[in-house]
C-alpha cells in the first residue's frame, strides 16, 4: 500500500485503516487462499453486483405480482385460470436443480480454498453442473409445453386477465432463466482444471446464487398463480 | 497473478474511438452524460418556449411557421418536454454525469466497478433518448399523454387522439430503455461505494455528495424496475390486446372499446411508485453537492454531517411509501389518504433537517460568494419555497382543490426543477477546474446566477397563485373561459421572464464552452478544498491516481480545524503534517 506523505514521496506503509476496502490490486496479499495468488477483491464485487441485481429483479417481479393482485381484485371479470398440472412438475425439476448446482457449488468450494486433493473433482464437478444446466433446460421445455396445453384449450395471451398474467409471469420469468442457463453453460464450457480457479470460483457462486434465487422465484410465483388463482 | 490483466487496473485506450466514444473510463463517461443532458436541456428549453409563447399570445402564429398551435401540438410539447426533462437531464446530469465523474475519485477508486457496464448504461441512455425524440417524426408524432402517460389515454392506441399511436409506442420503449440503463448504472454506483474505497475512507468519511449519489442509486435501483414492469403492462395492453389497464364500456371516438375490466388506478399506482421516488432521484445528488460546496465556501464543516446522512436515507424511505399523495382524487379511501398524508408530512422533518444543517453550516462561516455557493444558496432558497407549496398539497382536503392545478406546476418546478438544476450548476462552476483545468468566468456566472434566480421566482410563484385562483394544468387555451381569461395577463408577464430566463441561460453555455479553452488556468486545489478530487491533477489521469490509491486519514469537511496549519485539512493528510502535497 502506498500512500503520498507530506514530502511529497510515495512510501511504502503497513496499512490496518479503512473499514474494510482494500484499494489497491497490485498490492493485496492473495486472502482468497487459493495459493495466495489471486486477489479476493473481484469476487466481492461481482457478489454485490449480483444480489443488486436480483434486488432489482425481485421489484420488477414484485411489481408485477401486485398488479395482479390489484387486477384481479379490483374487477368483475377475473376468470381463474386451470393451471396445467406438468407445471408441478417443472416445479420439482427446478427445486432439484438448486440442489444439484449447491452440490456442484461445494464441491468446488474446498478445491479453490486448497483443502482437498486436485485428482478427479473436475469431472464430478462437471457432472453435476451439467446436470443442473439439463435441468434447467427441461424446466424450460416444461414451461413451454404448459403453454402448449393452454394454447390447446384455446387460452391466449388476451383470453383473460387470468391467462394475461400467467403468459407474462412465466415468460418473464423464462427470460431470467434462459439467461441463468447461458451462464451455466459459459461456465460449464470454460470448467477445464486450468483455469484460473478462484475467478472461475467467482462465477460458479454467482451463477449459483442466481440460480438459486429463480428457483425461489418461481415457487413464489407458482403459488401465487396457485393460491392467488 | 500480478502479470495477468487486472479487472481494475486499466490501461489507458488508445485511439479516439476508445478514448472518447466507447469509453470505459468513468471520467468520459460522466462528461458524456453530462453532453446528453445539455443536449436535452436545450431541446426541453426549446419545448417550453413554444408552450409559453402560445399561452401568452393565444392566437398568433407561432415565430417561423404558418400556424397557430393546436391544442393537440401544445399537449405534445407538453409530454415530450416533461419526459425529457424528467429523465435525460434531471437523472441523467446530477445522477449518471457529476456521479460518474467525481464518485470514484472521491472514494479513491481508479474506476467503477464495471467499467463496461458502465459505457453500456450511458450507450441505453443513449439510444433511449433517440427513440424518445424519433417520436416527434413518426406519423401522429409525439405523444399527448403527459410525462405521466395516465391510462387509459396512453394505453387506447391511435384512436385516442394524434401521437397516441405509434408516438406512445416509441415513448415506451424509450423509457424501458431507459430503465435498462437506470438499473445498469445504480447497480454500478451501488457495488462502487461498497467494495472499492481507499484505505481508510470509512463510510462517515465518504464526502456528502457520495452519500448522495450511493442513496440515489439505491432509490433507481428500486425505483426504476418497477416502472420497467408498468411499462411492459402498458405496451401489453397497447400491441398484445390484453386489459390490464383499460375498463370496459369505453367508447372512444364514437366506437365502443373491445377491452375490458382493466384499472386505470393500477396504472397510477405503479407509475407513481416509480414517480415520487423519482422526484428525490432527481433532488438528491443536488443536496450533496450543495453540501458539499457550502461547507467549503463557507470554511467550516458541515453542520451535523451524521444528521445529513441520516436525513438522506430518511428522506428515501419515505420516499417509497408516499406515492399516493399523487392520487388523492383518485377516489382512494380517506383512510389511505390520512395514511399517506401524514408519512407525506413526515418528509418535511428530514427535509427541514437538511435545510437546517445548511443554514447552521452558513452561520458564522468565512462565506465567500463564488458563482457555486450563490447556486448552492439558491437551491436551498428554492427547496424552502418549493417545499413549503408541498405542505400545502400534503393535506388531502386542500389537494382536492389544488390538485391539476397550477399550483401543482409551479410547485414541482421550484423543488425538483429548479433546484435540482441549481445543484447542477453549484457542481458546474464548482468541478469545472477539476474537470478542465480552467475557471469559468465568474462574472458572468454571477449575472447567470442573479437573472436565473429572480426569474425563476418570478415565473413559478405566480403560478402558485393563478392555481389558487383555480387555474387548471395542461390547458392549451384559456381565452375560451371567463375566469381563466382574466389570468391572461399573469401569463404574459410570466412568458416574458421565461424568455429573459431563457436567454441568459446561453450566457452560461457560452461561459461553459468558452473557458473550455480560454478560461483562467486552475491550479490542482484552487478552492482550497479537502476532498479526494482536488488531490489530483486537472483533468485527473485515466485512472485517477496513477495505480497509487490514496489513504484517507481523516474526514470530509474539515475546514478550519483549530490548530490546523491551514485553514482546511485534506482527506489524504495524516494528522500533525503541515501541508498537503498537492498544493506545492
Ligand atoms: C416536504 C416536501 C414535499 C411535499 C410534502 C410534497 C407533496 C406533494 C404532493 C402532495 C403532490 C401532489 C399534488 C397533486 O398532484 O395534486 C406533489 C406533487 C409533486 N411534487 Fe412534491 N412534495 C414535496 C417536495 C417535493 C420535492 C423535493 C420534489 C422534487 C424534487 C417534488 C416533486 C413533485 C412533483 C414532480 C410533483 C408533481 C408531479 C405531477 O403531477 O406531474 N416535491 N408534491
Ligand atoms: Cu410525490
Amino acid at each position: 500500500m502506498t500512500a503520498r506523505t507530506a514530502t511529497g514521496e510515495v512510501e511504502l506503509i503497513e496499512v490496518g485503516g479503512g473499514d474494510r476496502g482494500p484499494a489497491s490490486a497490485e498490492s493485496r496479499p492473495g486472502r482468497g487462499g487459493d495459493g495466495g495468488a489471486a486477489p479476493l477483491f473481484p469476487q466481492r464485487i461481482y457478489i454485490s453486483g449480483i444480489v443488486l441485481a436480483l434486488a432489482a429483479m425481485l421489484m420488477f417481479f414484485m411489481a408485477l405480482a401486485s398488479a395482479y393482485v390489484v387486477r384481479k381484485g379490483l374487477s368483475g371479470d377475473w376468470i381463474p385460470l386451470g393451471l396445467p398440472r406438468i407445471l408441478w412438475l417443472n416445479t420439482a425439476v427446478i427445486i432439484v436443480s438448486s440442489l444439484t448446482i449447491e452440490r456442484a457449488r461445494r464441491l468446488l468450494a474446498p478445491q479453490a480454498a486448497g483443502l482437498r486433493g486436485f485428482r478427479g473433482w473436475p469431472r464430478r464437478w462437471r457432472g453435476w453442473w451439467g446436470l443442473t444446466t439439463a435441468l434447467g433446460v427441461a424446466f424450460l421445455v416444461g414451461q413451454l409445453i404448459a403453454w402448449q396445453q393452454l394454447a390447446a384449450a384455446g387460452i391466449y395471451l388476451a383470453t383473460n386477465p387470468s391467462s394475461s398474467f400467467f403468459y407474462l409471469i412465466t415468460t418473464a420469468h423464462g427470460i431470467h432463466l434462459l439467461g441463468g442457463l447461458v451462464a451455466l453453460s459459459v461456465v460449464g464450457f470454460r470448467s477445464w482444471p486450468a483455469e484460473a480457479r478462484v475467478n472461475h470460483s467467482t462465477a460458479v457462486t454467482v451463477s449459483a446464487i442466481y440460480w438459486h434465487f429463480l428457483g425461489a422465484l418461481w415457487v413464489f410465483l407458482f403459488l401465487l398463480l396457485l393460491v392467488g388463482r | 497473478m500480478a502479470t495477468e490483466a487486472h479487472p481494475l487496473v486499466h490501461e489507458a485506450p488508445q485511439g479516439f474511438v476508445w478514448k472518447y466514444i466507447f469509453s470505459k473510463d468513468h471520467k468520459v463517461i460522466g462528461i458524456q452524460y453530462l453532453l446528453l443532458a445539455m443536449v436535452s436541456v436545450v431541446i426541453g428549453m426549446y419545448l417550453s418556449v413554444l408552450m409559453r409563447f402560445h399561452l401568452a399570445w393565444p392566437n398568433a402564429k407561432l415565430p417561423f411557421s404558418d400556424d397557430i398551435m393546436t391544442s393537440e401540438h401544445y399537449l405534445a410539447l407538453m409530454t415530450m418536454h416533461g419526459t425529457i426533462m424528467v429523465f435525460f437531464v434531471l437523472t441523467t446530469a446530477p445522477q449518471s454525469g457529476f456521479g460518474n465523474y467525481f464518485l470514484p475519485i472521491q472514494i479513491g477508486a481508479a474506476d467503477m466497478a464495471f467499467p463496461t457496464l458502465n459505457m453500456l448504461s450511458f450507450w441505453f441512455t443513449f439510444v433511449s433518448l433517440m427513440v424518445m425524440v424519433a417520436a416527434f417524426f413518426v406519423t401522429g408524432g409525439a405523444p399527448i399523454s403527459g410525462w405521466t402517460a395516465y391510462a387509459p389515454l396512453s394505453a387506447l392506441g391511435e384512436i385516442a387522439g394524434p401521437g397516441l399511436g405509434l408516438g406512445q409506442t416509441l415513448w415506451i420503449f424509450s423509457l424501458a430503455i431507459f430503465c435498462g440503463a437506470s438499473l445498469m448504472g445504480s447497480l454500478n454506483f451501488i457495488t462502487t461505494t461498497l467494495d472499492l474505497r481507499a484505505r481508510g475512507m470509512s463510510l462517515m468519511r465518504m464526502p456528502l455528495t457520495v452519500w448522495a449519489w450511493f442513496i440515489t442509486a439505491i432509490l433507481m435501483l428500486l425505483a426504476f424496475a418497477v416502472l420497467l414492469a408498468a411499462g411492459v403492462l402498458l405496451l401489453l395492453d397497447r400491441l398484445a390486446a390484453t386489459s390490464f389497464f383499460i375498463p370496459g364500456g369505453l367508447v372512444v371516438s364514437d366506437q365502443l372499446i373491445a377491452h375490458q375490466g382493466g384499472s386505470p388506478l393500477l396504472w397510477q399506482h405503479l407509475l407513481w411508485f416509480f414517480g415520487h421516488p423519482e422526484v428525490y432521484i432527481a433532488i438528491l445528488p443536488g443536496m450533496g453537492i450543495v453540501s458539499h460546496v457550502i461547507s467549503c465556501f463557507s470554511r467550516k464543516p458541515i453542520f451535523g454531517y451524521r444528521a445529513m446522512v441520516y436525513a438522506l436515507f430518511a428522506i428515501a424511505l419515505l420516499g417509497l411509501m408516499v406515492w399516493g399523495h399523487h392520487m388523492f382524487v383518485s377516489g382512494m379511501s380517506p383512510y389511505s389518504a390520512f395514511a399517506f398524508s401524514l408519512l407525506t408530512m413526515c418528509i418535511g422533518v428530514p427535509s427541514a433537517i437538511k435545510t437546517f444543517n445548511w443554514i447552521g453550516t452558513l452561520w458564522g462561516g468565512k462565506i465567500r460568494f463564488t458563482t457555486a455557493m450563490l447556486f448552492a444558496i439558491g437551491f436551498v432558497s428554492v427547496f424552502i419555497s418549493g417545499g413549503l407549496g408541498g405542505i400545502f398539497l400534503a393535506q388531502p382536503t386542500v389537494d382536492i382543490f389544488l390538485h391539476d392545478t397550477y399550483f401543482v406546476v409551479g410547485h414541482f418546478h421550484l423543488t425538483m426543477g429548479v433546484a435540482a438544476i441549481f445543484g447542477m450548476f453549484a457542481g458546474t462552476y464548482f468541478w469545472f477546474p477539476k474537470m478542465f483545468g480552467r475557471f469559468m468566468n465568474e462574472s458572468l456566472g454571477k449575472l447567470h446566477f442573479w437573472i436565473s434566480f429572480i426569474g425563476i421566482y418570478a415565473i413559478f410563484m405566480p403560478m402558485h397563485f393563478i392555481g389558487l385562483a383555480g387555474h387548471p394544468r395542461r390547458y392549451a387555451d384559456t381565452t375560451g373561459v371567463d375566469f381563466l381569461a382574466e389570468m391572461n395577463p399573469v401569463h404574459l408577464f410570466i412568458t416574458i421572464v421565461a424568455l429573459v430566463t431563457v436567454g441568459v441561460q446561453i450566457v452560461f453555455f457560452l461561459n461553459f464552452f468558452w473557458s473550455m479553452r480560454k478560461g483562467k488556468k486552475a491550479e490542482i486545489n484552487p478552492w482550497h478544498a479537502t476532498t479526494l478530487e482536488w488531490t489530483v491533477s486537472s483533468p485527473p489521469p485515466h485512472d485517477n491516481f496513477a495505480g497509487r490509491p490514496p489513504t484517507i486519514y481523516r474526514g470530509a469537511y474539515e475546514y478550519s480545524v483549530p490548530g490546523a496549519p491551514q485553514d482546511y485539512s485534506p482527506q489524504h493528510v495524516p494528522e500533525g503534517v503541515s501541508a498537503p502535497v498537492s498544493d506545492r
